[in-house]
């Protein structure tokens, strides 16, 4: 995973609730066996007026106008405005590769599914939850300003404003030092694996009914 | 000692070790492994130079691509072939302790041959890369959806990193009406807490309602506690969960089947432990739902309409309401017993077990598909399923009515094969998700109840199942 940089991000409002996983890529891109090229079938079904299929290139395919990333101010987005219960719905990590890999480093919203969430950290997006006021306000001035950027230094976990005015927001100590070193969980976890063996040890010694092979 | 919730039982047997905030390594007994999310994390394994640390742990099956019906020809479609045959090699290569692949006789849905299998059991914690994992809740386990990069972190160190969740209990008390099943209950919850209300806990159901179901209802019930925001779903073990795990083929057996049951019946929630949060349901009150928009928490009772956005104050509410309908194509006020449908969906990990072919059986038998239906899909969830309804002849009795009976898989749930729902048409569907396009690019999903879906199946519109008796 590559290390989270301070950013100073131009930001894009996609102003709906309950946004689901199905919606941020279609299942048909789920078949995929790779990691990476989700980036174009984000919100296929919202930002092209065709039905997308694997392996089509999308440069050509008919665009929605409508859809805010389709919008030429909004385009090169990083920051992502949302609103409550993002990426609800199914596990499935391509919502965060796609998200991703089209660009998007920061997702800013009032709450985000369990498991999404979970997963954006693994993947190098930096999930942020503030109260609805602040995402109100963020909303508003997004809207209202051409090539708006916000400034996210997740070290000091604050956002700042064009007006100057700072943000402070909570993340996990140790998921902001996984994000901001870039770490890979395996590797850390693996630092346990004595632990590990000895858990294992003492739970197959007390219930022996788990370990079949 | 303090009294103990079933969460914090299950949670504090399977810590290994816990970081200063709160981060905890836990220890996974059971990794169940499906073909759509496990591919990279292979491929991250490999690409380490990692090896799966408990290849015994594993179990797994192909479901999501797989075909329902032509099992002979194989898979058509070459980008799914070549998932499934992902799988298949990858398998090969490490191992398991089971593996089900497509065309096997106890292939089927993950979160139906896991239970029949036996290789769900109270107590274990149990992870698969898929969100409806909650279903295994119903046995007193640990159980949860994972992405793939956790898939790939489960077979490399045995363990998940995580952090202790909430808890709720969900009490439903009384007696269900009839006609009223496991998924109306699930409906009703989502419908009273939201798609959030469960964000960040784990649910226990609970009640006389709960234990008066069978596993397969509660199944039903903690599958859907994804839809209510809840990565978990539990039930405490009692009497019926042993019954059902008795003789399972990878149940343990002899005296190591007693000294486990010894074990299991203390899996439940302690007199006196203390949630964070209740909720109460009188199932009495529960009526058959149909749901009318385009997430689960937009529901209703079948007597009821559809709402009218106007009437809602909070804009971003009302904006959710206009943009559902509008998808959907339903006027506001609309009775929701004169939506009509176009497809019948029976299947899915939340109803395509025995119990739910059964109730749509009673409902089909000496009826008729409406001749308004273009298809109805009874699609089962497993071989075994399919072979024990067999048995009992609900096949004659779906193919008499003029429903389809297919191979088992996750079929038009997702839509990922070939059975998938054309643009604008109305499916009543005993699956979990009604998200636009999920069975199918301008798909409209209703979520119902197995008796309601042939209910619908029947008359070509909802009806309450009740009135059909
Ligand atoms: S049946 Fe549907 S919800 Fe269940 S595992 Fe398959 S695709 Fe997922």
């Amino acid at each position: 995973m590559k290390p989270f940089p301070e950013l100073n991000g131009r930001v894009a409002p996609l102003d709906r609730a309950n946004v689901d996983t199905d919606a941020i890529i279609p299942k048909q891109f789920l078949k995929s066996i790779k990691r990476s090229g989700f980036g174009p079938n984000l919100f296929d079904e919202w930002r092209y007026t065709d039905h997308g299929e694997p392996g089509q290139d999308c440069a050509n395919r008919p665009k929605n106008p409508d859809f805010v990333l389709n919008q030429p101010r909004y385009e090169g987005a990083q920051i992502l405005l949302t609103r409550d219960n993002f990426g609800c719905g199914s596990s499935r990590e391509h919502a965060p590769w796609a998200l991703e890999d089209y660009g998007f480093r920061v997702l800013i919203g009032p709450s985000f599914a369990d498991i999404f969430f979970n997963n954006c950290f693994k993947n190098g997006l930096l999930p942020i939850v503030l109260p609805a006021p602040e995402i109100d306000e963020l909303f508003r001035q997004c809207e209202a300003t051409d090539g708006y950027r916000l400034k996210v230094d997740l070290a000091a976990q604050t956002i700042t404003r064009p007006d100057g005015k700072t943000i402070a927001f909570d993340v996990d100590p140790f998921r902001k030092e996984c994000l901001l070193n870039g770490w890979d969980d395996i590797g850390l976890t693996l630092r346990h694996a004595d632990r590990i063996r000895a858990f294992e040890e003492k739970r197959r010694a007390d219930h022996p009914y788990y370990f079949v092979a | 000692m303090e009294a103990q919730t079933l969460y914090e039982k299950l949670w504090s047997s399977h810590v290994v070790h816990q970081e200063a905030d709160g981060t905890a390594l836990i220890y996974i007994d059971r990794h169940l492994i499906h073909e759509v999310t496990s591919p990279q994390a292979f491929e991250g394994l490999k690409l380490a130079g990692r090896k799966p640390w408990r290849v015994s742990s594993i179990v797994a099956t192909a479901d999501h691509n797989t075909p329902t019906d032509h099992w002979e020809r194989g898979i058509l479609d070459p980008v799914s072939r070549q998932q499934v045959e992902t799988l298949d090699a990858n398998i090969r290569e490490v191992g398991a302790l089971a593996y089900f692949p497509f065309r096997d006789a106890r292939q089927g849905i993950v979160h139906v041959i896991g239970p029949e299998n036996g290789a769900t059991l109270p107590g274990m914690t149990v992870v698969c890369g898929d969100s409806h994992t909650s279903t295994h809740g119903a046995f007193a386990c640990l159980a949860h959806g994972i992405g793939t990069s956790e898939v790939e972190h489960v077979l490399a160190t045995q363990c998940l990193l995580q952090k202790r969740s909430k808890t709720m209990l969900v009490r439903v008390d009384g007696e269900l009406g009839c006609g009223v099943s496991a998924k109306d209950i699930a409906l009703a919850i989502i419908g009273r807490i939201g798609t959030a209300g469960g964000t960040g806990y784990a649910i226990e159901f609970g009640g006389s309602a709960i234990r008066a179901l069978s596993m397969e209802g509660r199944m039903t019930i903690c599958n859907m506690a994804i839809e209510a925001g809840a990565r978990a779903g539990l039930v405490a073990v009692d009497q019926t969960t042993i019954d059902y795990l008795r003789d399972k083929p990878l149940a343990p057996k002899g005296e190591a089947w007693d000294q486990a049951v010894d074990y299991w019946r203390t899996l439940k929630t302690d007199e006196g432990a203390k949630f964070d949060r209740t909720v109460e349901l009188d199932a009495a009150q529960i009526q058959p739902q149909v749901t009318w928009g385009t997430s689960p928490e937009m529901v209703e009772t079948v007597s009821g309409r559809v709402p009218d956005p106007a009437s809602v104050a909070d804009p971003v509410r009302r904006e959710g309401i206009e943009r559902a309908l509008k998808y959907m194509g339903l006027a506001p006020n609309t009775p929701i017993s004169e939506i009509p449908v176009d497809q019948v969906f029976i299947g899915s990990c939340t109803n395509s077990r025995i119990e739910d072919l059964r109730e749509a059986a009673s409902v089909a038998k000496g009826r008729s598909k409406a001749p308004s239906v273009k298809r109805v899909l009874v699609v089962p969830g497993s071989g075994l399923v399919k072979r024990q309804a067999e048995a009992e002849g609900l096949h004659e009795v779906f193919l008499a009515a003029g429903f389809e009976w297919r191979e088992p898989g996750c079929s038009m749930c997702l839509a990922m094969n070939a059975d998938r729902l054309e643009p604008g048409e109305h499916c009543a569907s005993t699956s979990n998700r009604n998200f636009e396009g999920r069975q199918g690019a301008g798909g409209r999903t209703h979520l119902v109840s197995p008796a309601m879906a042939a209910a619908a199946a029947v008359t070509g519109h909802f009806v309450d199942v009740r009135e059909l008796a």
